[in-house]
């Protein structure tokens, strides 16, 4: 997974100046312009709580690094689309993941993974499993770790049953940010998704358990927001039982404060063993999915760049390095070294104020052109805000809508890596092609040309013109090139 | 009077363990074991097994 690894560099930075390098992927860099406006509308108390988040900032998601240890196993709701059994090396979905650890063992890789990757900025606990039912195993875990690495920002997910019970002690331990599951607000709809729930010393079904779940999951909230814990909620989007919903759950959770509303697609399949799963139940597709997140554009704030991570995910998201950590390791015998992270914040923040600026002059230039056009772009990254990544090389495209409102992220489409030692796959080019639907043009730092040919037989156009350079800059080059000799011709 | 688990089927996930009101299951390897000298089967303190309640695995906490 190394050519996942924006900066090549990190197994063992030894300089400033290889972070540097390794940061802007190529050697393009021009000076920063110092501008530190990210947030978009979000109010500046706000951004300022999230803007190293990448679970919550898309802007932060190019440079820090969250991580999720498995620490709460246990669970008290059973998901239609979960199977506890089920655990698999070769899958990323939360929930599931390869180990189960102890807080003293998740300490000790927090602590390796905070030496040896600079990016490291939020921990996580997220399953499998509730954090806030397993609560003793989580509050361990957090309050071992900010004892040696006291900047780590802590969020846990919670499907809100047994949070009430423990939201005095989340808000004591300054953990600000709280991800809550809402999959309905409606426990009719909620019939469809859980077939029980565990409350109170007693198994409860069918419509009790919906309403019981809804309830607590409404006081979560109530709780939360009172507290001023943020909160981020995720949905699950499952076409024919809570597609239409979610614009419903959108006004209800966002009347209630919350921040952030991500939808993610149900990802279900007869192998994994899970209810929608073996009763043939589909995800939706990726254009079904950007349809319901356009309609609900002017709610809460929507999160498109989450990829469903694996719950003991480590990285950059979208990249996991999980499995380079597995180690057994002992926190006697691992030392907290905090320099390269330090080292990595200061460059962080010059090259994002450079970013920033750029991604703001790239809107200004596309929506300026009045070309009407609004088309989807496609972009293959190894992180750090460029388009540095070989179009072979890419398991996932960044998607970016140009239009008279400008460049803005939309979301991620993965494809299985279609260039393996060189020389590409015709199945899996296909694979690509599918994953790239609606997409009018790709941009990355180099592509062959046998697979550019491919791309333009199906439509796509394929381009490494914009190689290296900031991912907003190179769609409105891309675009103006495209677009503005017609408007010049029109007007002349 | 004893409840157990049956092993093939314990996903590890401890909710048993956290609900059991007599501390009458530990963790042995990578699974969870009933110990019957503490299990009650919950007489008097609940209306069913807690543990059967909260196992997500079907027939997984069963009378012994
Ligand atoms: S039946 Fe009750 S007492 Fe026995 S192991 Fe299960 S939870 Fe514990
Ligand atoms: S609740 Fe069930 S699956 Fe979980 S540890 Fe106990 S017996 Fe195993």
């Amino acid at each position: 997974m190394a050519q996942l690894i924006p900066l090549g560099s990190l197994g063992a930075p030894t300089s400033a100046e290889t972070m540097r390098e390794a940061l802007s992927g190529g050697g393009c860099s021009s000076s920063s312009c110092g501008s530190s406006d990210g947030a978009g509308d979000l109010p500046p108390e706000l951004w300022d709580r999230i803007k190293d988040h990448p679970c919550y900032s898309e802007e932060a998601h190019h440079y820090f690094a969250r991580m999720h240890v498995a620490v709460a196993p246990a669970c008290n709701i059973q998901c239609n689309y979960c199977n506890r059994k089920y655990d698999c090396a070769n899958e990323s979905r939360p929930g599931v993941v390869s180990e189960k650890l102890t807080p003293e063992q998740a300490l000790g890789k927090v602590i390796a993974v905070a030496n040896e990757v600079p990016q490291f900025s939020v921990l996580g606990i997220a399953g499998p499993g509730d954090s806030a039912y397993d609560w003793r195993k989580t509050k361990a875990t957090f309050e071992l770790v900010s004892r040696v690495i006291p900047d780590v920002k802590l969020c846990l997910s919670s499907n809100g049953l047994a949070l009430p019970d423990h939201v005095d002690e989340i808000a004591g331990m300054n953990i600000d940010h709280v991800t809550l599951t809402i999959n309905m607000v409606d426990p009719e709809v909620g019939t469809k998704i859980y077939p029980w729930i565990f409350h109170r010393g007693k198994r409860w079904t069918g419509l009790d358990a919906a309403k019981i779940l809804h309830e607590r999951q409404m006081e979560s909230l109530d709780l939360l927001k009172a507290r001023d814990i943020l909160v981020k909620v995720n949905s699950v989007m499952i076409p024919g039982i809570n597609d239409e919903h979610l614009i419903e759950v959108n006004k209800v959770v966002k009347g209630k404060g919350a921040f952030l509303h991500n939808i993610m697609p149900l990802i279900s399949d007869p192998a994994h063993g899970t209810h929608f799963g073996l009763t043939g139940q589909r995800g939706p597709t990726a254009m079904e999915l950007k349809a319901l997140q356009d309609r609900l554009e002017d709610g809460t704030k929507l999160m498109r760049h989450c990829r469903q991570c694996r719950a003991d995910a480590v990285g950059l998201l979208g990249e996991d390095r999980g499995q380079e950590f597995n180690l057994d390791l002992r926190p006697e015998e691992v030392v907290y070294d905090p320099s390269q992270r330090e080292t990595y914040r200061e460059i962080v923040a010059v090259e994002r104020g450079e970013h920033v600026a750029v991604r703001k002059a790239a809107s200004a230039e596309v929506s300026g052109l009045q070309a009407g056009a609004s088309v989807l772009v496609a972009v293959a990254t190894r992180g750090g805000g460029r388009i540095n990544q070989h179009f072979g090389h890419a398991t996932e495209f960044q998607v970016y809508e140009a239009s008279a409102k400008g460049v803005a992220f939309i979301g991620h489409r993965k494809v299985e890596q279609y260039c393996e030692g060189g020389w590409g796959e015709d199945a899996t080019l296909d694979g690509v092609i599918a994953a790239l639907e609606g997409v009018t043009v790709v941009l990355c730092a180099k592509i062959g040309d046998c697979p550019k040919d491919s791309l333009t037989a199906a439509g796509i156009e394929a381009t490494d013109e914009h190689a290296y350079d900031w991912i907003e800059a190179g769609i409105a080059a891309w675009y103006a090139a495209r677009y503005a000799p017609a408007e010049q011709l029109l007007t002349a | 009077m004893a409840y157990k688990i049956i092993a093939s089927q314990c996903t590890g996930c401890s909710a048993c363990e956290f609900e059991c009101p007599n501390a009458a299951i530990r963790m042995k390897g990578d699974i969870f074991v009933i110990d019957p000298n503490k299990c009650t089967e919950c007489e008097g303190q609940f209306d069913s097994p807690q543990c059967a309640a909260v196992c997500p695995v079907p027939k997984t906490c069963v009378p012994a």
